[in-house]
């Protein structure tokens, strides 16, 4: 493909030494600046404490300690933490699937009256930062209008919010409305009903669209921080992260190589999630995006 | 939406004046069943999305603590947040973050894109790493670098003394402290706009730059007079969006400065510290917070504006 510069330039000798010099800076400064943090949080977890504290860093590791890990995942609790995130992150994947999955199937294919109408009123929700909504969102769950139950400390208080995910009905209505009504027709014809319709005709269809947004709501509910912050407060149903948070802060008097195993861990389900799903993501942000 | 429209006038005047009965019992029962369908979502969105938005801006003119019920004060909470000294810092701080994140942030991942575009090698291995950063839990990336920070052993200043350059107290000096919170916000966030930008330069015709060349643009012109217009409209899209992004920091601040440093405290810190640090008044967290909805809500509406002229 033809970019800014075209292929002749550089196959010229002096075009060819300035690619191939800029090519190893690239390299190497990319290496540096993007993946040399990444080691050092999971080389510098294994030192010993003392080679850990000394004020000139060695940077191979020359003790080996990978015990901080175990430690970590045991001690500072890690594994609950881990798991705590975990399901809430699964449950918050499966709820708010079914959720935008069956509104963004009314509104494509049931295009019920007033569907624009609701539609719009969910898309408005795309205006607004999530941050201003903080504390009337914080005041909800505290006491859940009409049905006054306290959702705090219950993994309902992610759920919920999650559902509510405007970005996700649209995607998911956009995929649908290229779906052609005459296979729902056939199928209505083959005596299926609208839920057995959606569920062995659309749902097929649609695996690549179901992927990308399972993927990124995985992934935003492992990375979430305010929000779990601020409704979980019994330390034993933090989310890693808040638990992390917590325990780097003042006054709590952890070993500084299980904390940085903890964050090594932390990442661990991230990185792999990127690494098979690589495409996906950010093919799903190139065209996000693009298209708001 | 006018994709339906059309399809219902044009299928209303192909009806018979009096549609058979099962067909408008089926239109019945879909109506009915796409609001079965559509419930959970309603209550979803209502409770969590419509409803706080209300809420947010009748609790601003409320005193509530949470133990009693609330109380209407009028504009008693905006009058005790403006008075606070803490006000204009915070917005201070909000800009200088903002702002600062612009200067470090914005045309990095730009240069970062058009310089990754010319490159026919190790294509992958670029994208991948630039984006590495963004997967990573916000926590752990702040976490990471306040070692990296530390004045003591930290890696940052023990390579800048190596390098015999000065060294700096980072985040605990009040000089440095903004500046500091950018580096690891640039950082952790340059990767999703850099692969924006990619995928925007891959979609500039070709035929443009050889164009250009033909008429004796050298790369700088090709660059200025080609590729610059042809992003106009994301670069646009990018720096609305990053502005939004920057003006609601709050995790930087809160976990490697604290919620208590002066030269820090930003907008949402001080939401938080009205809401759940210090006063544990919600109504002077929600006058701060329907502040920052409205200056974001501008920035929202024009960037709804460009992409909704953009896609019609």
């Amino acid at each position: 493909m033809r970019t800014l510069i075209s292929d002749k330039d550089l196959n010229r000798p002096r075009g060819k030494a300035i690619y191939w010099t800029v090519l190893t800076l690239v390299t190497v400064l990319f290496t540096l600046a993007f993946v040399f943090p990444l080691y050092w949080m999971f080389a510098s977890a294994v030192k010993a404490p003392a080679e850990y504290a000394a004020p000139d860093p060695t940077l191979i590791p020359e003790s080996f300690h990978p015990e901080a890990y175990a430690n970590a995942w045991t001690r500072l609790d890690v594994a609950r933490y881990f798991f705590n995130t975990a399901w809430y992150a699964l449950g918050g994947w499966l709820i708010q699937l079914v959720v935008c999955v069956l509104a963004a199937y009314a509104l494509s294919k049931l295009r019920p009256r007033f569907g624009n109408l609701v539609l719009g009123a969910m898309l408005a929700s795309l205006m607004l930062p999530a941050s201003a909504l903080l504390v009337p969102a914080y005041l909800t769950v505290v006491d859940v209008p009409l049905l006054h139950v306290n959702l705090i400390d219950t993994p309902w208080a992610l759920w919920l919010p999650a559902a509510a995910n405007a970005f996700n009905v649209y995607v998911l209505k956009r995929f649908f409305d290229q779906i052609p009504d005459d296979l729902l027709d056939q199928a209505a014809i083959d005596g299926a009903g609208r839920l057995r319709t959606l569920w062995s005709v659309v749902l097929p269809l649609s695996r690549p669209v179901l992927a990308v947004v399972s993927i990124l709501a995985v992934i935003a509910m492992w990375k979430d921080f305010v929000w779990p912050l601020l409704v979980l407060q019994d330390p034993q149903k933090q989310t890693l992260s808040v638990a992390l948070s917590r325990m780097a802060g003042i006054g709590s008097f952890v070993p500084p190589t299980e904390l940085m195993a903890g964050l090594a861990i932390a990442s661990v389900p991230m990185i792999v999630v990127f690494l098979i799903f690589q495409r996906q993501i950010l093919a799903g942000l190139s065209s996000g995006g693009l298209k708001g | 939406m006018s994709v339906i429209q059309q399809e219902r006038v044009a299928g209303r005047s192909t009806r018979p004046a009096t549609p058979p009965l099962t067909k408008r019992r089926r239109r019945l029962g879909d109506n009915l069943l796409a609001y079965v369908f559509l419930a959970a979502a309603l209550v979803c969105f209502g409770l969590f999305s419509w409803y706080p938005m209300v809420k947010g801006v009748v609790l601003s003119f409320q005193k509530d603590y949470l133990v009693t019920d609330p109380e209407w004060v009028g504009l008693d909470n905006y009058r005790t947040v403006l008075a606070d000294p803490l006000f204009l810092t915070a917005w201070w701080n909000t800009l200088k973050f903002t702002g600062l994140a612009l200067v470090f942030g914005y045309a990095v991942p730009f240069g970062i894109a058009v310089l990754l575009n010319e490159l026919r090698h190790f294509k992958g291995y670029f994208r991948l790493v630039v984006y590495l950063p963004v997967m990573l839990p916000p926590i752990v990336t702040v976490l990471l670098w306040q070692y990296f920070y530390d004045p003591g052993a930290g890696l940052f200043n023990t390579v800048l003394s190596g390098l015999h350059l000065p060294t700096s107290a980072w985040t605990q000096d009040a000089d440095t402290a903004m500046l500091s919170l950018v580096l690891v916000s640039t950082w952790s966030n340059l990767g999703g706009a850099t692969i924006i930008y990619l995928a925007g330069l891959q979609g500039i015709p070709g035929e443009l730059y050889e164009a250009a060349e033909l008429d004796g643009a050298n790369i700088w012109q090709r660059l200025r007079h080609v590729t610059l217009p042809q992003m106009r409209f994301l670069l646009l899209v990018m720096l609305l969006l990053q502005v939004i992004a920057t003006m609601q920091v709050f995790i930087e601040p809160f976990q490697l400065t604290g919620t208590t440093t002066p030269s820090t405290i930003t907008v949402m810190i001080l939401v938080y510290r009205y809401a759940f640090a210090v006063n544990n008044d919600f109504g002077l967290a929600a006058a701060m917070s329907v502040q920052l909805f409205i200056v974001l809500g501008a920035f929202s509406a024009i960037y709804l504006r460009l992409t909704r002229d953009r896609n019609a």
